[in-house]
């Protein structure tokens, strides 16, 4: 490889290490976003410009990148804020099908040309293969689950834990032989192990934990690009694979630790026989139903008031007209928040995306930690399309599937007004024992038909 | 030193950094960094390239161009999506209210 392109693919790899600190900033974010995309267009017009490369097929070849790069743009600009955790899994899934390829196909020419590699390139392939195959399988079921095309809830069967512990011990004895004895076939058998795994460790997961499976399986595809950068002997693959696979476990992590789980717990919990969903039964006890017009009056004489919105708010798309009734509240002197947990919507962050989207001023979101000190001096919370952020059973139930998990303290405030489609329980599939507590009134209806009835009875006060 | 150590030891170095420059992440950026982050591993669009570029097996041509499309959806998709989310952050400030007397600007 000639220098200078050495020293380009050196320079790519300090802006995608930029571009990840740039990314952790909200004013940098964009910029940085933008620093990496340009290095990553500029590593992969190399191979085009390095003439001793004798680049063939390259009609095909770009061809492809403007099937791909015309798709993923499609996509990109088509999809949903809603939909953005599925999109994002989508994008992670196909990454690591790629890496998978290029680690086969690396294979394929090493053996043909019978080049005796040391073993360590051997089993790096081993590991592209197998992990590739297992990110792309599982970000499928990830995609499926979140698009409703399969249920959320955990699939599990009765030996499910020896299917797993046979395939995992299998997916060793092909990798070792792999070393011992490197083939095309072998490589191709421990693909379809690493697909069948895939979908062994996404399918038992319920449907509240998939946001942190869809953050490890990016950490995935990152260390997987790593080592098909160590078999292709690419610097700059082995530096940006290995950023995001250290930054990706570090981040799921962190999620994890804010949703008050441990990310075992999350992938073989069901394994163990502890399922994450509950029962998901709606119950038939009495609750207190209110008109847009009484929720209208207790909010427009509260002095503070904060809403708790989750992800039934986006679905209904009624964040625009929850701005318009938070603005008309402000106008009317009421302080108001927004409280966002860590992991409303469907993906840590994801809650902020959507407000931002609806044009919600940054400065009224407040993360929980800087707002459930003000929960017991609030007049009304107001949760709209959010159920299991709020729901003391975290705190009061050592059994329930979210117990541990830190949430909003929305119990302690004067009044709760809950706005509901129905009484069926929140994603993690329990009840919630606030929307029987007497200090809480329901408001049922499609949340953006109810949010306009609000806002024209707050109006007319 | 030997070749697989140097690569090691960028491999470790590259672990610290990807650790070092998010860990002080505040949790309204998990979502676009995490997409940001899943772009930059698109980077695999390079290592298909290169290897669909220099075979001449036709079944291996034809998986590579495979690659070549699944990673070009990965990187730009990622880097696209990405931006669209952050736009909606850096939008314009709306107009301020005078905060004394919450009177309208």
């Amino acid at each position: 490889m000639p220098t200078w392109i050495q020293l380009v693919f050196l320079a790519c790899g300090v802006c995608f290490i930029l571009a990840l600190k740039g990314l952790s900033g909200p004013k940098t974010a964009r910029n940085g976003n933008l620093l990496g995309a340009v290095a990553a267009v500029v590593a992969c017009l190399m191979p085009f410009f390095w003439t001793d490369l004798h680049l063939k097929h390259v009609p095909l070849i770009i061809a492809a990148i403007v099937v791909g790069t015309v798709g993923g743009v499609y996509g990109a600009q088509k999809v949903q804020m809603t939909q953005m955790p599925q999109m994002v899994a989508l994008f992670n899934g196909v990454g690591g099908g790629a890496a998978a390829l290029v680690a086969l196909l690396e294979l394929q020419e090493h053996v043909s040309a019978d080049t005796h590699e040391n073993w360590f390139i051997w089993a790096a392939t081993a590991f592209t293969v197998v992990i590739g195959a297992t990110s792309f399988a599982g970000s499928a079921v990830t995609f499926a689950k979140l698009q409703d095309l399969m249920t959320s809830r955990p699939v599990v069967f009765p030996g499910l834990r020896y299917v797993f512990g046979i395939t995992l011990g299998a997916a060793v004895v092909v990798s070792v032989r792999l070393v011992i004895a490197p083939s095309v076939w072998l490589a191709v058998v421990l693909g379809l192990i690493g697909l069948f795994f895939g979908l062994l460790l996404v399918l038992p997961v319920g449907g509240a934990d998939v946001p942190i499976v869809i953050s490890l399986l990016n950490a995935f595809t990152g260390l997987t690009v790593a080592a098909g950068g160590y078999v292709l002997s690419n610097v700059l693959l082995l530096i940006g694979g290995t950023l995001v696979g250290a930054s990706g476990t570090f981040l799921t992590l962190l999620m994890a630790g804010a949703m008050g789980r441990s990310v075992t717990n999350i992938l073989f919990g069901a394994l163990k026989g502890g399922s994450t969903l509950g029962a998901g039964e709606a119950s038939d006890r009495p609750v207190r139903s209110v008109t847009p017009e009484d929720a209208a009056i207790m909010l427009g004489y509260a002095d503070r008031v904060i809403i708790v919105p989750g992800y039934g708010l986006a679905v209904a798309q009624a964040q625009h007209t929850l701005r318009e009734l938070v603005d008309v509240l402000v106008d009317k002197g009421i302080e108001v928040d927004y409280a966002i947990h860590p992991v409303a919507g469907r993906m840590p962050g994801h809650m902020n995306v959507l407000l931002a989207e609806a044009q919600v001023p940054y400065e009224q979101l407040r993360e929980m930690d800087q707002i459930n000190g003000d929960f017991k001096d609030t007049d009304v919370v107001l949760v709209v399309g959010a159920n299991d952020v709020v729901n003391p059973a975290a705190k009061t139930t050592p059994g329930a599937p979210i117990y541990g998990m830190p949430i909003l303290n929305a119990d302690e405030a004067r009044q709760v007004i809950f706005m509901k489609r129905s009484m069926r329980p929140g994603f993690a599939g329990i009840e919630n024992e606030l929307l029987f507590d007497e200090k809480t009134a329901l408001l049922f209806g499609d949340a953006k038909d109810s949010m306009g009835k609000l806002l024209n009875a707050v109006k007319a006060l | 030193m030997s070749e697989p150590i140097v690569w090691l030891t960028i491999f470790v170095l590259s672990v610290f950094v990807g650790i070092e420059v998010i860990s002080k992440v505040s949790s309204t950026l998990h979502t676009p960094l995490m997409s940001g982050a899943n772009a930059i591993h698109g980077i695999i669009l390079l290592g298909a390239i290169l290897v669909t570029g220099t075979t001449d097996n036709g079944v291996a041509v034809a998986v590579g161009l495979v690659a070549i499309v699944l990673a070009a959806v990965n990187m730009v998709g990622g880097f696209v999506v990405t931006d669209r989310m952050l736009q909606m952050f850096v939008r314009k400030k709306p107009v301020k209210k005078d905060e004394s007397t919450g009177g309208a600007a």
